[in-house]
């Protein structure tokens, strides 16, 4: 299943019969879709879907068996040591903070590879836009965990990217700070950055996502607007286990089923 | 009291001596998570290159400056050509590795040089200054004091103050999360064993004077009160580093006065003990480890 970009540019990322093994499994099946500039595309799926690895493709955290990344036009980068400099940032599920540094340390580590680094003032207005700037001399490891992970969004949006890959963004997040992140990836997306992300909470996908591509054991199953996705009978089979046809009203109140995910691969702490 | 003076302040000069190759540890533990039990070896070879450029050119700080940069380029090609290759999955590779070139590089010296002592001079008296009749330390034991201290705020601003050292500092915190943000953690663990290599061999510089002179084991005692110094502030901490340095130091020069200089090493071990027994990572250590 395969989505493009209307525009006549190459999209901002572009993901064409991606397949990645891992021994003798396969992660992810002959997987197609495009994110547009500017475009928000949620990439969900049940438990083990391939989801995560996807965003490990892009990273060039592993290595494709078919297929390719390319990120405005161009392949994306074959290490992650390069992603800051193709316009790519992420965020990763266990936040991956330098506990012991201090939020703006954390903040300007990214900054350190961009030549020439644009300093101290840039990350203290990320900081500052994300109601982070009380806190920039804390110890990131001290903060409660939605501060965290602003502090983890914020480290991300430093280095203003074209392309923004968030891993379950508001995963343990209470409804005050979903609705604060929402409002941060619209603007972003209104920016012009393009934004992937993995994501459980439905209501937030739907808020924030223009388009919404499923995982199924590795296999793209459906792909479209959140109102589409959500009445996809292969979409409720997939989540739900119940045959294609079969009503699940469960369904009806703006979200799915909430599966527990763990990382397929690449994950920091 | 004049005794305790005395002691206490040639203690400290000792203890910077520490101080600075508890700090190389340290270094290289944060950039490379190895224990370096090649430190000593390591940091002795540098020395006889400045003392072969002194003897040849008769400055002691021409030799000073080619034993800090043959440090520095010592502790790449380790890296570079020996360490890097090691199996990081199991930590006793990389000890095991570390003590085979213990072994290479002291025959290695015994053989180009000899394992007799070589006499070293300092460039300073090394004879008591005396103040209202009280004997402090000596003009040598003032310039390591300050040697000791320009490095350490050297490291300090460097790792505190500076892009490279936030890059080396989020490297030996969480290696796997700073490539994705830009780092080139490699390099940043090459970086930490040159100056690892190159500040224990000015520590081994400094301290080779006051001892019984130069041979392929000269800094061995002080590796092994260096490293329990180490232990006893947090592997991982360069505070930690430096303030049981000082305090080794200061411990084993009062027990050398009030006792004897047989008493040291233990006096030095049971204190290790102690600290172990009540804070088994050291005194200074953050209590997260290091993550991905």
């Amino acid at each position: 299943m395969t989505t493009t970009s209307s525009t006549a540019d190459p999209p901002r990322l572009e993901v064409s019969g991606l397949t990645v093994t891992f021994g003798g499994l396969t992660a992810l099946t002959d997987v197609s879709f495009s994110v547009a500039d500017g475009e928000t595309v949620a990439l969900i799926g049940p438990n083990g879907a391939g989801k995560t690895t996807v965003f490990n493709a892009v990273c060039g955290l592993v290595r494709a068996r078919h297929g390719r990344v390319r990120v405005d036009g161009r392949p994306a980068p074959s290490s992650a040591t390069g992603l800051v400099g193709a316009g790519i940032s992420r965020t990763l599920q266990g936040l991956g903070l330098f506990d012991r540094l201090t939020v703006l340390e954390n903040v300007l580590v990214p900054l350190t590879g961009v030549c020439p680094s644009p300093g101290p003032d840039v990350a203290r207005e990320t900081l500052d836009a994300l109601g982070l700037d009380a806190v920039a001399g804390v110890p990131a490891g001290t903060l409660p965990y939605p501060e965290r992970k602003r502090v983890a969004l914020a480290r991300a949006l430093v280095t203003r990217p074209r392309l923004l890959l968030l891993d379950e963004p508001a995963g343990g997040l209470g409804p005050a700070d979903i609705d604060r992140l929402a409002g941060t990836v619209r603007d972003v997306a209104g920016a012009g950055c393009s934004v992937l992300l993995v994501e459980h909470h439905v209501d937030f996908v739907a808020e924030v996502a223009d388009r919404v591509v499923v995982l199924d054991f590795g296999h793209v199953i459906a792909c479209g607007t959140p109102e589409e996705v959500r009445r996809d009978p292969a979409v409720e089979e997939a989540y739900l286990g119940v045959p294609a046809g079969v009503s699940t009203s469960s369904t009806s109140g703006g979200a799915l089923v909430e599966p527990v995910e763990t990382s397929d691969a690449g994950e920091s702490a | 009291m004049e005794r305790l003076v005395f002691l206490l302040s040639t203690g400290l000069a000792r203890g910077a001596v520490l101080a600075l190759f508890a700090l190389s540890l340290v270094i290289v533990y944060r950039a490379a998570r190895v224990v370096n039990f090649a430190q000593a070896a390591l940091a002795v070879v540098p020395v006889y290159v400045a003392v072969a450029v002194t003897a040849a050119t008769g400055s002691y700080w021409l030799g000073l400056a080619c034993a800090l940069t043959a440090g520095a380029l010592l502790g790449a090609v380790v890296e570079r050509g020996l360490m890097r290759r090691v199996p990081q999955d199991n930590p006793l590779a990389g000890i095991i590795v570390a003590i085979g070139l213990v072994m290479v590089l002291q025959a290695g010296l015994a053989i180009a040089f000899g394992p007799d002592h070589r006499p070293v001079h300092a460039p300073f008296s090394q004879r008591p200054l005396t103040v209202g009749g009280v004997a402090l330390m000596s003009p040598y034991d003032l310039f390591v004091l300050l040697v000791a201290a320009v490095v350490m705020g050297a490291l300090a601003w460097l790792f505190g103050r500076t892009s490279l050292g936030l890059r080396m500092r989020a490297a030996a915190f969480a290696p796997e999360t700073s490539r994705l943000l830009g780092v080139r953690v490699p390099r940043m663990v090459t970086l930490g064993w040159t100056l690892s290599i190159a500040t224990a061999a000015l520590a081994a510089l400094l301290l080779v004077p006051t001892g019984l002179g130069l041979d392929p084991h000269a800094a061995d005692v002080l590796f092994v009160n260096a490293f329990a110094a180490a232990v006893i502030g947090g592997l991982d901490s360069p505070v930690g580093a430096l303030a049981a340095g000082l305090s080794v130091g200061v411990l084993a020069s009062l027990v050398t006065g009030y006792a004897s200089a047989a008493a040291a090493p233990p006096a030095v071990l049971a204190l290790l003990t102690v600290v172990l027994l009540v804070r088994p990572h050291g005194l200074f250590a953050a209590r997260e480890a290091r993550t991905a």
